[in-house]
């Protein structure tokens, strides 16, 4: 095992983004993009300190209920309606070294495919017992964990009949404000992921499998739920081999 | 055949989506008794050094409509140009300070606020001090990946005519698009997403 205590906080560069692997800016057939991608080039810039560096979070502001949907908004001694899913994983990067230490935040429907938010219309009901919000932080190895209902697929004005397949919205936080990532979990043999612009909106169809968590039949718990494995990838650093740098940076 | 490097890809980006407030800023959006307030609302409190600002703006679509889903983090130095983040290895940074916030468009006007300080002045990596600065980072329905960029003070004319980024920007008419309007403490920073306004928006 490496040891980490005699390892020093790492403060090189990032790794550049592969714009190639994600979605671009400008989607049509995910409508709203057109609007909102900007047409000209994105300047290209070498890494500062005010992009290496970045916020870091402690594990006291976690709550008890924060990673646990089925409760954290239920009334006490009720849960929310749904199947019982544990998703969990562990946040790397590039290099495949574990990201200790971060913010990890999610938020879902419920199990019927209906959001918590005065925006959402859709006819489904809301579950009086699901918020649909969660966070913890990662652990020494990278690892965090969190219990929910699976949420449903639902509706949206995009085409005539678009549905999103069912997903988890992530929001991630590395050591390096660049790092900062948010993005969608799908489930395995979903059949609508490969019909959702938004899913196709990124061209690799590798880069989409990232995206979908299998089904951990190990990590079920016998009699209460079934886990789902979805680890996350954040850019990597370089290693601080020979840096022709002055003082300061 | 050589060795393989072995390097992992980043997770591909997908968007916020327009119900992103669940997520980031519950309060925000009427679920309450979760957390018991929405992180990144306070960046200041009255030990914090540092002369206090307001800043405030909206997120413009290609129409000219504000973005009322939008969500806007800043990361910024404190008074003295130093980071709180464990990357920072000239100094300590103000423990009063996270130098992190989160604001959400309003559902109304789109405007979104934060009460921070003025930050001092960083290094690029060549030693040379760039102006002070903001960076942003911006996500909502229809963005894919999130957007950077950096706000710059109207009243630092000097600094930012010498600052190496801004000074990276090949058509000069677009540098002040990164260049707060209004006067100290309160600065307007508003973000053109697309057209003939596009704000300045960095591959960092």
């Amino acid at each position: 095992m490496f040891d980490k205590s005699n390892s020093q906080p790492e403060t090189g560069p990032f790794f550049a983004r592969d714009r190639s692997w994600h979605p671009p800016a400008y989607t049509p057939g995910y409508k709203t993009s057109v609007l909102r991608s900007p047409q000209r080039a994105l300047l290209s810039l070498g890494s500062t300190l005010s992009e290496i560096t970045g916020p870091v979070f402690g594990h006291a502001m976690i709550g008890e209920l924060d990673n646990d949907l089925i409760h954290n908004f239920a009334r006490p001694g009720e849960s929310a309606i749904g199947e019982r899913i544990i998703v969990h994983g562990r946040v790397l990067d590039e290099r495949g070294r574990a990201v200790p230490n971060v913010l990890v935040e999610f938020w879902q429907a419920n199990a019927g495919g209906r959001y918590r938010h005065k925006k959402e219309t859709y006819l489904a009901a809301i579950d009086p017992n699901f918020g649909g919000c969660g966070r913890t932080i990662t652990d020494a190895d990278g690892a965090y964990a969190f219990r929910t209902i699976r949420p449903g697929a639902y509706p949206w004005p995009n085409g005539v009949n678009d549905w999103r397949p069912a997903h988890i919205h992530f929001s991630i936080f590395g050591h390096g404000f660049v790092q900062r990532l948010i993005t969608q979990m799908y489930f395995e043999g979903d059949p609508m992921i490969w019909k959702c612009p938004i899913v196709n909106a990124i061209p690799d169809r590798s880069a989409i499998e990232q995206l979908i968590a299998p089904m951990d039949w190990g990590n079920t718990v016998p009699m209460d739920s079934r886990a789902y494995k979805f680890d996350i990838v954040l850019r990597g650093r370089r290693s601080t081999l020979f840096e022709n740098r002055r003082e300061g940076n | 055949m050589a060795q393989s490097l072995g390097y992992l890809k980043e997770t591909p980006s997908q968007t916020a989506g327009p119900y992103v407030h669940i997520g980031l800023t519950p309060n925000f959006c009427d679920i309450t008794g979760v957390y018991p307030q929405d992180l990144g609302t306070a960046l200041v409190n009255e030990r914090t050094q540092g002369e206090r600002i307001v800043i405030t703006g909206r997120v413009f679509d290609g129409a000219g409509a504000p973005l009322k889903d939008a969500v806007v983090e800043i990361w910024q130095a404190d008074a003295a140009g130093l980071y709180n983040s464990p990357s920072e290895t000239r100094g300590s940074a103000d423990p009063h300070f996270a130098g992190w916030g989160r604001g959400p468009a309003d559902a109304v006007t789109g405007e979104f606020r934060f009460e921070t300080i003025k930050p001092g002045r960083v290094p690029y990596p060549d030693g040379r001090p760039m102006a002070p600065h903001v960076t942003l980072w911006i996500v909502a329905r229809g963005i894919n990946i999130g957007l950077h960029t950096r706000l710059y003070f109207p009243d630092e004319a000097q600094a930012n005519a010498a600052d190496p980024v801004l000074a990276r920007i090949e058509h000069r008419d677009r540098v002040s698009t990164l260049i707060a309007t209004g006067t100290a403490p309160h600065y307007v920073f508003d973000i053109h997403l697309q057209g003939p306004q596009e704000t300045v928006f960095f591959d960092i």
